[in-house]
């Protein structure tokens, strides 16, 4: 299935809103900026950075890969960590 | 339009507010059992929840023509404390006869701890035990794909679960394909920050199909909207989707999953009565 708007029409619709919503990216990055300290180190700082990488790329999967940067990595170990007997 | 919300918390929020719904076009919701904000510190709590969902809630919500049903467990923050949730889970079978009981829910994990896992199995064993059907929550934010993965593992190791008869809530980008690629429904729930937008649910939809899909709201006693379901709705629309296809999604993929439970006794707006196939 596909969205039944063409590129152009989702543009038209979506161009102010992000614009708006980079506008708010940029001065959250000034705020960081400007204020007293450095975060320079915090890994958060990373995930961001990262996760704005993945915008610049044609993927048709950013979403995803996005919301894979800020999560935990699966483990397929943990039922034998957790001693957890599921399931017959 | 008429809609089905699957996923509210009624008890959370005002008599307005089923108003307000029912003003929507809502003439349906379930409404699993949650977290109240705060640990409860016996049994006869859930005792009191439990009769207040089955009972007080379905009353409620008749009021503006609402059909109210529910799900029933200890939450995953509650299950931390395994010996009191090992008690609910032996209380459950007192309500499991109620009219309007769908099955067990929102069971699930939430920080993905063994203590979180052991009652999660233990809520399943309940629910094949008595021919329940599962609503499960899976954790926010970042520990959602981990906890996702995890109860996914659970479920699929257990060859005598229906796996049409659960559905693995507030899927996004990064989970709903293991959802629905394992053969279990999948909700998405729109929520301000947390969670998912209207229009990340169209992005969804638009991407895997409406078929096993539900959208709803989780309103509940935290920053959220009730009225999300009819927000998903105009996005839809805006788009230039058909009426049919939303329709499947807000009323007949719901109508379909929960006529799967023997507390179903739907009334369609336009018959009489849907009757639960199971």
């Amino acid at each position: 299935m596909s969205i039944p708007m063409t590129a152009s029409q989702v543009l038209d619709r979506e161009f102010l809103e992000i614009r708006a919503k980079v506008l708010e990216l940029a001065a959250s990055f000034d705020r960081l900026h400007r204020a007293e300290g450095v975060v320079a180190g915090d890994p958060r700082l990373s995930l961001i950075h990262e996760a704005i990488d993945v915008l610049q790329s044609d993927a048709d999967d950013r979403a995803e890969q996005v919301q894979l940067i800020f999560s935990l990595q699966y483990d397929d170990e943990w039922q034998k960590k957790f001693d957890i007997v599921s399931g017959r | 339009m008429y809609y089905i919300d699957p996923h509210i918390h009624m008890v959370s929020r005002t008599t307005d507010d089923y108003e307000t719904l029912s003003r929507m076009g809502c003439i349906g919701l379930s409404e699993p059992a949650f977290w109240a904000g705060f640990d409860r510190g016996s049994v006869d709590s859930f005792r009191d929840y439990f009769r207040q969902l089955t009972d007080f809630e379905r009353k409620r919500a008749a009021q503006y023509g609402i059909q109210h049903f529910t799900w029933l467990c200890i939450n995953a923050k509650e299950a931390e404390n395994v010996s009191l949730s090992r008690e609910v889970i032996a209380m459950i079978p007192e309500f499991l006869d109620s009219p309007s009981v769908l099955g067990i829910g929102e069971i699930g994990l939430n920080k993905n701890t063994k203590n979180e896992a052991t009652i999660f199995v233990e809520h399943l064993e309940l629910a094949i035990q008595y021919n329940q059907q599962i609503l499960i929550h899976t954790p926010h934010l970042a520990d959602k794909y981990q906890g996702t993965r995890m109860i996914l593992d659970m479920l699929c190791d257990d060859s005598r679960i229906d796996r049409s008869r659960v559905l693995v809530d507030h899927v996004e980008e990064h989970t709903i394909r293991h959802v629905l690629d394992e053969g279990f429904w999948a909700g998405m729930t729109l929520y301000p920050v947390s969670k998912c937008t209207p229009q990340r649910a169209c992005d969804m939809v638009e991407m895997y199909g409406p078929e096993r899909l539900l959208v709803n709201s989780a309103g509940d006693w935290g920053p959220s909207r009730p009225t999300a379901v009819p927000d998903f709705i105009f996005e839809m629309r805006r788009r230039g989707h058909a009426e049919r296809l939303i329709r499947q999604v807000v009323y007949d993929n719901p109508v379909q999953f929960f006529s799967q439970s023997q507390g179903f006794n739907f009334r369609a707006p336009d018959a009489s009565e849907t009757p639960a196939t199971k």
